[in-house]
Formats: C-alpha cells, structure tokens, sequence
C-alpha cells in the first residue's frame, strides 16, 4: 500500500525522529511510504489567528502538494483534524472544493490509520514501564480518536496502561494561546502533569507533539520524574 | 493593548496560581459533573433532544421579530404590560419610572442575569432604592460586595467555611455555622423583605410567544416569592430568551435542569402570564416585561454568530472550560464569563474592548461537545477572530508577522535556508520571555526532518 507522509511543521523542525519512527512503523506493515519534500505546513496556525487568507493561501499550497489518490498519514490529530473539518469553510464555493473533499477522504491520522484502515494493533513492540495516555483534544475531539491509541499501547509488551484523572482535559496548548496566555497555559499545563504523575506513570503518550513539547517543557523545568513520549516513538521501540 | 485585556490577563495570572481557588472549583465542577452524567439518563436519546432544541432555538431566532410581536399581543391582552429597550439606560430608567409611580423604596429581586448586564443595583441604589437579592448564592454575593461568579451558581468559589465566614462578618452570626442554618439565616433575613417590596423583580428563563408567558425555573421558591407578595412584578429580559410555544417547555425545563445542575427537572417552574385577573386571589397586581436589546442585535445581523442566540445559560460551558476553572469567573470582567461570554461579549459591547476574548482559548472544543443546543462555540471564536482581522482589530506587527509566516510557509526553500541552531539562538532571543519561566524551551533539531529525509533516503 502507497502511504505520502504528511509530516507537520514542528514535526519536521523539532521532532524529526518520530517522524522517522513512524516511518518505521508503517514500512514494517509493508507499506511503501513516499514523502513530498515540498511541503510544508497545513495552514492551521494562521486560520487560528483568524488570518484566513494567509491561511488558504498556504492551505492552497498544501491541497496541491498533497495531490494524490494514496493514503496521506500524519502524526498529529491536531492537523488531521484541521484539514478534515475546517477546509471546507477556507474552500466553500471555491474550484478546489473536489481536490479538497479527495485529501478529507484520504488523510488519516498515524493511529487511526493503524487501526482503521491497516486493522493492527500490535506492533510488537517493547517498553518497560508504567504509561499514561493523554486525550490531545484535535485527536480527540476534531477526529473521535479514542480508544484506538490505548489498544496499540496495550499491546507493547511490558507498558503498563494507567488512566490518569481528567485524561480528556486539554493540556493547555492551544498554539499561539500558549504565549498569548502564558499563565493560563501553565496553569492547564500544571494540573495536566500533576495528573499524569499522580497516575504512577513513567510515560505520558500521546498522539500530538504539540501538546507533549509543552507539557515536556513544564516537566524539565520542574525536574519531574516522567517522560513524555509520541506514540509513534512507544510503537517503534523494542524491535 | 486594551485596559480590560490587560486587566483580564493580569486577573488571570493571579488565579491561575491561586491553589485554593483551584481546588474549590475542582471539587464543586466535580461534584456538578457527578450530578450530570446521572440527570443525563432521563433522556432515552439525548443527541435526539438536544438536535430538536437547536432546531427549535433556530426557528425562534430566524423569526425573531413575529415571535415578539406574538408574544406582546398574548401578554398585553391579559393586562400584562410590554416596554422596548434598546440598551441598557433605556431598560433601567423605564424601571426607575416604574418605581418612581410606585414610590418604591425597597424591591425584592431574583436571580438575574440580565439585572446583573446593566447593573441595575448599583443604579438603584443610588436613587435610594434597595434592590435586595434574594437567591441564596446571589445573597452571597450581594453580602460580599460581589458580582456573581458563575451564571447558574453565583458563589460557586466560595466554600462552605468561606460563607459562614462571610455571615459572621456581615451579619454577625456565629463563625461556625453549617450550610443549612446559613440558609435558615438567610431566610430569616429575607422573610421582611418580601413583605416590604413594593415591586418583586425576575429574569426569565424562556418567554413563550404563543401564549404571552414568561417561564422562570430556580430551586428555592424565592422568584415565587418575589412575584407573590409585592404589588407589581417587573420582568427583564434578554429578547433572544424566545421559544415559540409554550409545548417547547416539555423539552428545555428537563434540558436545562439537567444541564444547569444534574436535575431531572428544577424544583419550581412558573409561568407568568399576565398580572392578577379577575376572580382570581392572588398575584401582582400590575405586571411588566422588559425586552431589552442591548447589542442582541448585532448578534442577529451576523448570520454566523447568530446561533450563540440558542444559549439557555445553563452553565455547562463554563464548567466544561479548563480557561474557566483555572482563572475562574471573575476575570474575564464581564456579566457572561466562560465560553459562551468570550463568544458573546466582544459583540455586545464592543470588539475593541472584548476581543481579546476570543483569543483566550486553547481551542480544545469541549464547550462545543457539552452544549445542549449544539452551538458551535469554539468554532464562533474563531469567527470573533477572523472577523476582527476582517474589521481591522489586529496590529500592524500582527498583520506582518502573519505575512511573513505565509511567504516562509510558501516556500520550502526559505524554510531549509535556517539551520536548527540559528533557529535555536533566534527563539532564545525573542521567544524565551513569552514562553515563560515555568517552562523549557522546546529545541529545534539540528536537522529538519525534511532535510534528514533527503539524506537519508538517497
Ligand atoms: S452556550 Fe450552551 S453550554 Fe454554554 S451556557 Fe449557553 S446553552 Fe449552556
């Protein structure tokens, strides 16, 4: 099966080896996995702002870099769930309505591709430790993923699944909110951690970097003892 | 910046770091959350329940205008009395006109919201009227100098230790008390005031159009009061408040008492429809309705904003809002706090001033998915904000950075041309201080993934 990688701006900037492990990944389950080295970002942070035309601009680009009758898979349920429910309002009534409604179709996020459309659950993979799953709220609640992410984690042999309190509670992210409102973003950011850690877990996984780059900056701040990881990264470890 | 969003975000540094805030708030949402899942399993097929409650909020809005038309004709031909507001001056000085006629020296009043809009204690109050509060959490508040801090429960910040402090110090009962003998004092103290009122005041709920009623849901049996003792009854309320007929109740009574508080139904529902009639023995003898405006309409003419109309001030926004529970009611410094305020204030009372609302939040959509008539609500915020692009609201240097975010974004080319470390030493320099102290900086990779692919897969 043909996969194109879409992988996200802070992905390909920050976390480059997740990246990579979801390549890993997929490659093991016998894809053949292609990458477009002209992309570059969905346009979701400028619609947020509220700059919609910067937005379809690069959104523009994205549909056409992103042309293409394969499977599109991306680590991150933020930018999946973006381009599937929020291009329509950037394309209404535009001539890139039919391209658009083709990558909706198309684009999966890397779990939800795992389990609903490749049918897997175990990757076999190995972790040593006790994990937590935080509910990131594009994956959440922009795709419905969620109980596809804690059948792949319960599946890597020696993790331990533990549910921390308030698992669908946001992190406190929120993009540009994060600097905008630094201290509401800490304050979110804060209770999140302290239910992660009050659940016993090593790990704190989740399905967008986005979410983790900023609970992780918390947590190396405050010199906790847990780790953040991507999924992407659980999946590929052991083998 | 503007003073309130740098008011806001100073009230909210504040409370985000208060713990004791926090873990009130925690424990009383819990407990709401607790009270909801159960009130929830009254409805066979809730999703069902809450599309026909959008529906029906829909048609009332979409026919807005012939709806209070109706609704005027049914009340005033029961002798009930219909007066316009534009705005909130015209809404209090109708009132103080009212109270003038009545030579009126003292009002009992009902929880509110749209009393607390245009503040009408503090207007009363100065023309030597006493508007006294006579829901238990609104009593609180008004014994504490406070504004309520949550549409449906007011004084849902302070603890219980927190009020009977309060009462010592105001009313000067004993520092110990439990829960039920502060209401037993609170009664006490409310009992004279009703017999005093000479004019009971409420909100509404719901004002039916089809037979000219005004519906009014609350637990204590205090708007009940309010409108039997004192001779005339003065109703305010919002104009969006319509539901065509009085058979749409069936529906929103069991709706927003599950939503508000986890009841099945709330413990009293009135529906007033007229002062005393003939043969009849009780009631207010004169009996007036407000329906204000008050930048409702400006909400109207935007046919994207418009379904925030649907709101039923059931709360549950704000309790599902993890911006609400870390810095509370308080700071957003509006009557309508939460979600549903952030959506709605910057259109009632100026962009300019409450724009930066809409921008305080992460955007994680939980107030969309627990709203029981289905308003999009994060995704108006989004519209609040592409419409104060739109319009104009944005600085220069915004406008630029997003531009320049656009041309990067374009082109691949500009994005490779910056190594990881350059970009390291450029989000130290200019973006370590947004970020803030609690936080590490993320690290850019030495590599992109984009380059690291063209490497390695050669
Ligand atoms: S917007 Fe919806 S959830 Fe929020 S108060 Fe109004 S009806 Fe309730």
């Amino acid at each position: 099966m043909n996969v194109q990688l879409f992988i996200p701006c802070f992905v390909d900037q920050l976390f480059p080896e997740t990246g990579f492990n979801m390549v890993k990944v997929l490659e093991k389950l016998g894809c053949t996995v292609n990458y477009n080295p002209n992309q570059t970002c969905c346009g979701q942070p400028a619609f947020n702002a509220g700059y919609w035309d910067e937005a379809r601009s690069v959104a523009n680009k994205f549909v056409k870099d992103f042309h293409t009758v394969d499977y599109i898979v991306a680590p991150s349920g933020s930018c999946t769930g973006f381009v599937r429910n929020y291009y329509g309002k950037l394309f209404d009534n535009s001539a890139a309505h039919n391209d658009v409604k083709m990558l909706r179709k198309h684009l999966y996020e890397f779990t939800e591709f795992l389990t609903d459309v490749l049918h897997v659950t175990d990757l076999g993979a190995t972790l040593n430790g006790v994990a937590t799953y935080h509910d990131a709220c594009g994956a959440l609640r922009e795709c419905g993923i969620k109980d596809g992410p804690r059948s792949l984690l319960s599946k890597v042999k020696g993790l331990e699944l533990k549910e921390m309190n308030d698992c669908e509670v946001c992190c406190g992210f929120g993009g540009t909110f994060a600097v905008k409102f630094e201290p509401i973003s800490i304050g979110m950011g804060e209770q999140k951690v302290n239910n992660a850690v009050a659940s016993g877990a090593d790990y704190l996984i989740s399905t967008d970097l986005s979410c983790l780059m900023h609970l992780d900056g918390y947590i190396r701040k405050h010199e906790l003892n847990i780790k953040t990881m991507h999924i992407a990264d659980v999946l590929a470890s052991g083998w | 910046m503007h003073q309130n969003a740098s008011s806001f975000l100073e009230k909210s540094e504040k409370k985000a770091g208060d713990l004791g805030h926090r873990q009130t708030i925690n424990f009383n949402i819990g407990k709401y959350n607790t009270a909801v899942k159960a009130g929830k399993q009254q409805f066979a097929d809730l999703t069902t329940a809450r599309e026909r409650a959008k529906n029906i909020k829909w048609r009332a809005l979409d026919n807005l205008d012939k709806h209070l038309e109706e609704f005027e004709q049914n009340l005033t031909k029961r002798g009930g009395k219909v007066i316009w507001a534009e705005n909130a001056q015209q809404a209090l000085d109708e009132i103080l006109a009212i109270c003038k006629a009545k030579q009126c020296k003292s009002i009992v009043k009902s929880k509110s919201m749209a009393t607390e809009e245009v503040h009408l204690n503090s207007f009363l109050a100065k023309h030597d009227i006493e508007c006294v509060e006579t829901d238990l959490g609104e009593y609180i508040q008004q014994l504490d100098g406070e504004p309520p801090y949550h549409i449906v429960t007011p004084a849902m910040h302070k603890s219980k230790e927190d009020v009977a402090r309060l009462f010592a110090e105001k009313l000067g009962t004993p520092p110990d008390l439990t829960p039920q003998q502060l209401t037993l004092v609170a009664r006490e103290k409310l009992r004279q005031k009703y017999l005093d009122a000479e004019i009971g005041i409420t909100g509404a709920n719901f004002i039916i159009a089809d037979i000219g009623g005004v519906a009014v849901t609350e637990n204590e049996g205090n708007a009940r009061l309010s409108t039997a003792f004192p001779k005339t009854h003065i109703v305010l309320v919002g104009i969006e408040k319509m539901l065509p007929s009085i058979n749409d109740l069936a529906l929103f009574w069991p709706l927003l008492a599950t939503y508000g508080t986890g009841q099945n139904v709330t413990v009293y529902n009135s529906i007033f429809s007229g002062p005393r009639q003939e043969g009849e023995t009780d009631g207010p003898e004169e009996m007036y309705v407000i329906l204000m405006d008050n930048g409702r309409t400006n909400i109207l003419m935007d046919t994207e904003a418009r379904e925030s109309l649907y709101c039923i001030r059931c709360g549950s926004c704000l309790n599902a809002c993890p911006v609400y529970k870390n810095i509370g009611g308080h700071s957003y410094g509006t009557t309508y706090s939460g979600p549903i305020g952030s959506v709605i204030t910057p259109h009632l009372r100026g962009m300019e001033s409450y724009i930066h609302l809409s921008y305080a939040s992460s955007l994680c959509g939980n107030c969309t998915e627990v709203c029981p008539v289905r308003i999009n609500i994060h995704e108006l915020l989004l519209h609040n904000r592409h419409k104060a692009v739109e319009e104009n609201y944005t600085s220069g240097g915004e406008k630029m950075s997003w531009f320049g975010w656009k041309q990067a974004s374009l082109s691949r080319r500009m994005m490779n041309l910056v190594s990881g470390n350059v970009k390291n030493l450029f989000m130290k320099k200019f973006f370590a201080k947004a970020w803030g102290d609690d936080r590490e900086l993320p690290v850019f990779a030495s590599k992109s993934f984009n380059q690291l692919w063209k490497e390695r897969r050669k």
